[in-house]
């Protein structure tokens, strides 16, 4: 008897079409590309800043434009998705164990949309926006 | 699929088949197998192999979900095949081996990658603090069981390797359920041996192949939760790195 295993291989580029789980997991890492975007669009606005009201007053003007309206909804919806999916598997990574028992993995996330919601608050509130 | 009314139905069975003697590559061969309707997919294929195709090859122990063998693919998704009720599925059900490893005949994989991985992250007591029989057992509180009792729930089934990508496309990473183990032995209060694990374990081989898809917490039929353990394998070598980094004073 000869052993002869067979190996199968993985296809590099389109593994993850292969099951549902392994979309949703491109998909999260995908969202990074908008949130990747959208940081560089801040980082310019901060520079534009810095030169003057009028040069500010130009990159709000490029704001309003329809397609900067469309990519900034996308980018919300890709960043709230990254934001469910980690906070949802959070309580992996940080379980907390008092005494006898684990918190149930609701309070972990739960904790985590508590001071999410509450630094956006904060964060609006010391803007002077509410 | 037919049923009728003394609680049997006829099943069809697609399975993979390879003879390394003879065949090029794995093909897939039909079967209608008689089988009550409360059995398990594992049933169906002892079945099989009793009255259909004897030379059919697969491997299972404890027909309870306790030995870990009966692991394959059953309609694309890791299970054992002992814990899979035929009850579940409709239309022809399809079993391969477990992906992501060589095939050595039929439903047989081979399993000699993780045996050597397992053996590599020391998964034993290594203890801290030694003691003579004459000093009594270890003590743990229910607090420190609770640390790792789930990581020491593994039956060394491999269902979480089919199911992680990341294995599949680099297969030296050490993978889910050996790590899991590493750390649930890193938990156990009465374990002094961490820093001889963190060698294999936090690694780019280790940990840090890990991209947290948490496939493997998915079909553990164990409630392992291997992703977890990964994570915060992660996380702690990270609080080691910038310890030793930039408070080198502080002892470990
Ligand atoms: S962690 Fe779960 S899926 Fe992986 S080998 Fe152990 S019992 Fe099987
Ligand atoms: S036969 Fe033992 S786990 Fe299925």
């Amino acid at each position: 008897m000869s052993r002869r295993p067979y190996v199968r291989e993985v296809p590099r580029t389109t593994w993850f079409f292969k099951h549902p789980r392994y979309m949703r997991y491109m998909a999260r890492e995908v969202t990074c590309i908008f949130i990747g975007i959208y940081t560089v669009i801040l980082l310019v606005g901060l520079a534009r800043l810095s030169e003057g009201p009028a040069q500010y007053e130009g990159f709000l003007e490029a704001l309003r434009q329809p397609g900067s309206v469309l990519f900034h909804l996308l980018a919300l919806a890709f960043s709230l998705y990254n934001t469910f999916t980690w906070f949802n598997v959070a309580p992996k990574a940080l379980p907390v164990q008092v005494g006898d028992e684990h918190w149930p993995d609701s309070v972990v996330s739960g904790g985590h949309y508590v001071v999410w919601v509450g630094l956006s608050l904060f964060i609006r509130f010391w803007a002077g926006v509410l | 699929m037919t049923e009728n009314r003394m609680g049997t139905r006829q099943v069809e069975l697609e399975v993979l088949r390879y003879n390394p003697e003879t065949d090029q590559e794995p093909k897939f061969q039909r079967f209608t197998v008689p089988c009550v309707n409360e059995w398990c997919v594992l049933d169906a294929l002892n079945y099989l192999k009793d009255n259909l195709d004897s030379t059919l090859s697969y491997r299972w122990s404890c027909h309870m979900q306790v030995c870990g063998s009966c692991g394959m693919m059953i309609n694309g998704e890791p299970k054992l095949a002992c814990k899979a009720m035929l009850r579940d599925y409709a239309g022809v059900i399809r079993v391969e081996p477990l992906s992501h490893f060589p095939i050595e005949r039929d439903l047989v994989s081979v399993a000699d990658d993780f045996m050597a991985k397992l053996k590599r992250v020391k998964p034993y007591l290594i203890p801290g603090e030694k003691r003579t029989l004459a000093d009594g057992e270890y003590k743990q509180t229910p607090a420190q069981l609770e640390r790792y009792k789930k990581y020491a729930m593994c039956i060394n089934c491999m269902l979480c390797y089919a199911a992680c990508p990341e294995y599949g496309l680099t297969p030296k990473f050490i993978g889910p359920a050996a790590i899991s183990l590493a750390h649930r032995y890193n938990q156990d209060s009465r374990d002094g041996g961490r820093d001889e694990r963190q060698e294999e374990i936090a690694t780019s081989e280790g940990v840090w192949e890990c991209t947290f898809v948490g496939a493997c917490s998915d079909v553990c039929p164990k409630h392992v939760d291997p992703a977890s353990a990964l994570q915060q394998v992660k996380v702690a070598s990270t609080v080691d790195w910038y310890l030793e980094h930039f408070m080198s004073w502080v002892k470990k």
